[in-house]
């Protein structure tokens, strides 16, 4: 076979043997999007429906009908197939964009209206109607305080949790362990939300509220999240910096606290981090555990607390200008989330183990 | 620290292992506690509840269910082909220096909060999409699934739709990661017999991945199944059986209805929703465990490069 012959399927005419039918030129795919372009800007111009998202989708599919036809005629059915494909992969990715893009634009644009100094430092005691003061200062501090909590509650059964399973577990608890991990994973928010609310309801009779409870049900959903993202992290630590260890007669909790623990722990804070963004945006079980307040409140074990989906949603559901507030949290919890996410990542850039395998 | 604090330590991480498997009893066990008064309560006990019209607790949860299955589904639907055209690029046809970042531009998508999707899907999405509803109805109206379109576009596809942006990223990134571990030999050999790069696909990713893509679809179900506040924020809800999907008012999912109805609960109607959600708890369950045997059952035989 000639030296030639590519490996990756190229666009180019291979020589030789394989050469028994004409491939399309090079030219062929960046001149068919020129001119689907084109045509379908004249088409929409003529039909007076100029809208840069009409020109692209139009384009999209006149480039996806041209090539295919093109190349049927020229290379036959497998190219054909194999150029249509490619086109159908693409535009998927660039469909999964127009949602992406278009709601974090919304979101910037409404909410860019209404944030300002006092929006962030206001509560909603004594705003009704269609009074434009009240802020979202006690839904930030109370989305952190239960947050908070929920992290303290589930972080250290994860973290352990995360231990057992890499370091000691063997057998059918180990196996049984791995697996109610995954499903807890699955748990419905709501669902969540309920046993929370259950729970408490037992203990503390039917009209308790508290951000606690809010809490519970945010652990339950975060623990199995930081359970395997501590996991994959112990993994990643080299078994010869556990043998070293051991070689030098260290136990094996002393190595796992002073070797394991230590060389993963910049990826156990990313892990941690990105639970807590996963869950700071959990609505459905607040709404039925914690509810809403107006004013602040700091009493975690007392009362109901105003968190910032909840507020979120609340606010569109009375309408007219609480639908602007609503864009307000949403914007100040989006960034709240991305924050922790760059974070997160940042983190887990610095700190990375190096991994030797 | 002597052997006994090594020893002890053991014990601590054990039982932080068992506390998990305690949690998720404790989750069926409150639930299943606090649905019991309305699973044996007389039924005109039960239709005492403003909102409760139907002869039994079957027929009411029914519907329900019907409409959490039919919107998750629906989901499904559009998400799955999607993930997987998404995945496929991102694995093998994106030059691989820009897999990570355009995975993680997928991923971002999961990490949006389920009520800005909700705002987004009500405000943004509903107008949006509203033009294209009306032509269907006027165009496909005659199939009794697109019949009856009327704005604004508060129907269980809006709803379905948003789902399905909702649980991209999870099918995605499975199904991804799946397509990574195609063993590098059975590519090149397809590459060497002369194989397009769509044949290679179809011929060595396809029938590798097949499994983790079936069980990246069920993981997704999983979460459209519970997801609360996009269809509570978007859908006009409706208690029927029907498959009506651009018409407003036919449909409900359990968890809108819990998120809904829940917040002025009291007495046995609050028992009747745990009830409801002790329902999506078993749903969920069984299609993520089923998903999840999936796995566990390729990893057996992933070990193949």
């Amino acid at each position: 076979m000639a030296a030639t012959t590519p490996l990756e399927p190229s666009l180019a005419a291979p020589s030789g043997l394989l050469a028994s039918r004409p491939r399309l030129p090079r030219w062929a795919v960046p001149s068919t999007i020129g001119f689907s372009f084109a045509l379908s800007a004249v088409v929409l111009f003529l039909a007076d429906s100029l809208t840069i998202p009409a020109v692209v989708a139009l384009t999209v599919v006149l480039y996806a009908v041209a090539i295919s036809v093109w190349s049927l005629r020229v290379e036959g059915t497998r190219y054909a197939a194999d150029r249509t494909a490619t086109t159908v992969v693409t535009a998927a990715f660039g469909i999964a964009l127009i949602p992406l893009i278009s709601l974090l634009w919304t979101v910037l644009q409404n909410g860019a209206r209404v944030i300002n100094f006092t929006f962030l430092n206001t509560n909603m005691v004594g705003v009704y109607g269609e009074m434009t003061e009240g802020g979202i200062y006690h839904a930030i501090w109370g989305t952190i305080l239960i947050t908070l909590a929920a992290t303290a509650i589930s972080v250290p059964i994860g973290i352990l949790t995360a231990i057992y399973l890499v370091e000691y577990g063997r057998g059918a608890l180990a196996r049984g362990v791995t697996f109610f991990v995954d499903v807890m994973t699955g748990i419905p928010s709501i669902v969540a939300g309920l046993f929370a609310f259950s729970l408490f309801t037992l203990l503390f009779g039917p009209a308790f509220r508290a951000g606690i409870m809010g809490a519970t049900a945010l652990a339950v959903l975060m623990t199995p999240v930081v359970i395997r993202s501590v996991e994959e992290m112990l993994r990643l630590v080299p078994n010869e910096l556990r043998e070293a260890s051991y070689a030098l007669g260290v136990s094996k909790a002393r190595t796992i606290f002073k070797v394991v623990l230590r060389t993963a722990i910049g990826g156990i804070v990313t892990g941690v981090m990105l639970a807590i963004a996963r869950v700071i945006g959990e609505t459905a079980p607040l709404l039925l555990t914690v509810g809403l307040a107006a004013d602040m409140n700091w009493d975690l074990f007392e009362g109901r607390m105003a968190t910032l989906p909840v507020f979120a949603y609340r606010q569109y559901q009375q309408g007219g200008i609480g639908v602007d507030r609503a864009w307000g949290a949403a914007l100040t919890l989006i960034a709240i989330v991305m924050l922790l996410n760059i974070i997160a990542r940042l983190i887990a850039k610095y700190y990375a183990p190096k991994a030797s395998r | 620290m002597n052997l006994l604090a090594a020893r002890w330590f053991e014990f601590v991480a054990t039982g932080a292992g068992i506390i998990i498997l305690v949690i998720l009893a404790a989750v069926a066990a409150f639930l299943i506690w606090e649905a019991t008064p309305a699973l044996t309560a007389d039924i005109s006990e039960l239709q005492k509840i403003s909102w409760f019209n139907a002869d039994s607790f079957l027929a009411f949860v029914a519907p329900l269910i019907f409409g959490t299955l039919l919107a998750s589904l629906l989901a499904l639907l559009v998400a799955v082909p999607l993930a997987v055209s998404i995945a496929l690029f991102i694995s093998h046809y994106a030059p691989r220096k820009f897999a990570g970042p355009l995975g993680y531009v997928i991923d971002l998508l999961a990490a949006i909060p389920s009520v800005v999707y909700g705002l987004w899907g009500a405000l943004w999405l509903a107008p949006v999409i509203d033009p294209v509803f009306r032509w269907l109805t006027s165009f496909l109206g005659f199939i009794p699934l697109f019949a009856d379109y009327q704005p604004p576009a508060k129907n269980i596809m809006t709803a379905s739709l948003v789902l399905a942006v909702m649980i991209l990223p999870i099918i995605t990134a499975v199904s991804r990661e799946v397509f990574l571990q195609t063993p590098r030999l059975h590519e090149e050999a397809a590459l060497a017999l002369g194989a397009t790069r769509w044949e290679l696909v179809r011929m060595a990713v396809f029938p590798f991945g097949r499994s983790g893509v079936i069980s990246a679809a069920m993981l997704g179900l999983g979460r459209a199944l519970g997801e609360t506040m996009a269809v509570l924020m978007i859908l006009s809800p409706g208690t029927l059986f029907s498959f009506f999907l651009l018409k407003p008012g036919q449909h409900q999912t359990i968890a809108a209805n819990i998120a809904s109805k829940f917040p002025e609960a009291s007495g046995v109607s609050v028992s009747v929703l745990i009830a409801t959600g002790l329902a999506l708890f078993v749903i969920t369950l069984l299609v993520n465990m089923a998903a999840r045997w999936i796995v566990s059952r390729r990893s057996d035989f992933s070990g193949a490069n």
